[in-house]
């Protein structure tokens, strides 16, 4: 069963003048149509202004569709009465995490979104508590926000969406900020949250490691989507994501150019095990005779 | 100074005695603090809320050093209000005579004693600051407030928009500082000059802050939007505030207080 559904989306960021008038028209997305089925792990790629945060924020209502249509779990985010229950069913975090966090200390802000989905306080606690158990900062619930890490930050942020037990993340760029440890401590309690609890992920991402271990990669180019497919399926394709200036990760790219100078190797290897595997084949292959 | 040395307002966390107590007690005691600290006239009667200052800094297990460290940012207007004091209050006994102005006994006496009420009442109302969490404090004022949204008052909105406020001041400073080295590294000059000169090396530093805060605001509300916020209504409150005995006894204890100093005055 699918829980988005996207058809026909277009949208255009619109200036009007003092009187109303258009002046200026922008498209952002054009004709996306795009089907996410439950619990699956979307890593969407693209370079800056191909219309991949546009995207997202149309995934739970906070920007209207110009044309076309978009259904979270059936409902339309066009519907103004339902808006409340498609931002509780689809997550977002975003990319700075100090600019997510509106109270002075973890577990206060972890239950700003339970508090306005007016829960009683005893269902709040409950919540609240599973929610910073779940990413790691249940420790850290009286600290003040400003004094943990990037990565325990950006996981607050999270703790703070899960606690409105949503079906559905949608995680724009959100360790575009990090440092490496940050990282793999958020890429590691996404994956849980895909994994343990069945929760929907679309990642948002410039690092196509990251994208490396999802279950369908979407490349968005110029407001739409070029390719769509298995990390497999789209890194094997280096040419074209270095036409819409995206990189692949560093072990396909030295297979991609050990096939260019002319070797015979498998061009579909995303990590680092298989890598090693094809290089091993390679040196027995190609073992000196004298 | 250093911005980041600024302890007024700040909150420890703890579970005092004072910690426990209801917040909406405590604001209304503070005010309370304040009438009894303005209320007694002599050094004998301010010395009754001088001890009991002490004896709530025991009771919440903060040290005394705050006290002084609280001193830091007021000491302007202490000094401001001390020489004021100091040459402009007239008497009969001439302590010093400096020719274009005489100092009085009496001036030295009402010098040390604004000097003592004012040190008095920031220690005071810091107490509540450091034993209350923001969010405690912003729901206490709130429900202070409750009652005039009847007349249309945004208690609610105006409770969030602290609660933000006191969120972002650490970001802020934090933010200001960076700007400032990135002034300075281009070669801004921050601490030299006259007030004019200076004043104007803060405009690079300001319009900077400016935009990235409201750049922070513009993002801080598709954030909030994105977590179902929808104003205070249907709004429930993970922490309830709640009155207990010791919130009473600290009441019956403030009330002995002035009653005490009452008694003093007259004496």
């Amino acid at each position: 069963m699918n829980i988005i559904e996207v058809k026909n989306l277009s949208y255009s960021y619109q200036h009007f003048d003092d009187e109303g008038n258009l002046i200026e028209s922008a498209p952002a997305l054009l004709e996306i149509n795009l089907d996410i089925p439950k619990g699956q792990f979307v890593a969407v790629l693209g370079h800056n202004g191909s219309g991949k945060s546009t995207l997202a924020k149309h995934l739970n209502g906070i920007l209207k569709p110009t044309k076309g249509g978009v259904c979270v779990n059936k409902m339309d985010v066009n519907d103004e009465t339902l808006i409340y229950d498609i931002r509780q069913t689809v997550g977002m975090v975003f990319q700075n995490p100090d600019n997510q966090i509106v109270a002075s200390t973890v577990e206060e802000d972890v239950a700003f979104a339970p508090e306005n989905l007016g829960l009683e306080p005893k269902e709040i606690r409950l919540r609240i508590d599973k929610a910073m158990k779940t990413v790691g900062i249940y420790e850290f619930r009286r600290h003040a926000p400003h004094r943990l890490s990037g990565g325990q930050k950006q996981r607050v942020a999270i703790a703070g969406v899960i606690a409105m037990e949503p079906e559905c993340l949608v995680l724009d760029e959100i360790t575009a900020m990090l440092d490496p440890k940050g990282r793999k401590e958020i890429m590691n309690t996404v994956e849980k949250l895909n994994r343990e609890k069945g929760i929907t992920v679309i990642l948002i991402t410039h690092y196509m490691e990251e994208a490396v271990n999802s279950d369908r990669v979407l490349v968005m180019d110029k407001g739409r989507i070029i390719m769509d497919g298995t990390p497999k399926q789209i890194f094997s394709r280096v040419e074209t994501l270095k036409n819409v200036g995206l990189d692949v990760p560093p072990v396909t790219e030295l297979m991609h150019l050990l096939s260019q100078s002319g070797l015979k190797v498998k061009n579909d290897v995303i990590n680092e095990e298989e890598c090693v595997e094809e290089l091993l084949r390679l040196t027995e292959l190609y073992k000196p005779t004298n | 100074m250093n911005l980041k040395d600024i302890t007024i307002g700040q909150f420890f966390p703890g579970d005092s005695i004072v910690h426990r107590m209801d917040g909406r007690f405590k604001l209304v005691l503070s005010f309370l603090f304040i009438i009894i600290l303005f209320t007694a006239d002599n050094f004998r009667a301010l010395f009754i809320p001088c001890a009991f200052i002490l004896m709530a800094y025991t009771a919440c297990e903060i040290s005394y050093v705050f006290i002084f460290k609280n001193m830091r940012p007021i000491m302007p207007i202490l000094i401001f209000t001390g020489i004021i004091n100091l040459f402009f209050v007239g008497g009969n006994e001439v302590l010093w005579d400096l020719g274009f102005v005489q100092i009085y006994l009496e001036g030295v006496r009402t010098c040390v004693f604004v000097i003592i009420r004012i040190v008095a009442l920031i220690t005071g109302m810091s107490i509540v600051t450091y034993t209350t969490s923001p969010i405690t404090l912003t729901d206490s004022i709130e429900s202070l407030l409750s009652p005039l949204k009847k007349l249309n008052f945004p208690a609610h909105e105006l409770a969030m928009m602290m609660t933000i406020a006191l969120r972002f001041i650490p970001t802020l400073v934090e933010e200001t500082d960076k700007i400032m080295s990135a002034q300075k590294a281009r070669g801004a000059s921050l601490d030299t000059g006259g007030i004019a000169k200076r004043a104007k090396a803060l405009i690079p530093v300001l319009i900077p802050l400016f935009i990235s805060a409201f750049k922070r605001a513009s993002e801080l509300a598709t954030a909030m939007e994105c977590r179902c916020y929808r104003g205070g209504e249907g709004r429930t409150k993970m922490r309830q505030l709640k009155s207990s005995k010791i919130d009473y006894l600290v009441s019956v204890l403030m009330l002995c207080t002035l009653g005490m100093v009452i008694l003093v005055n007259i004496a």
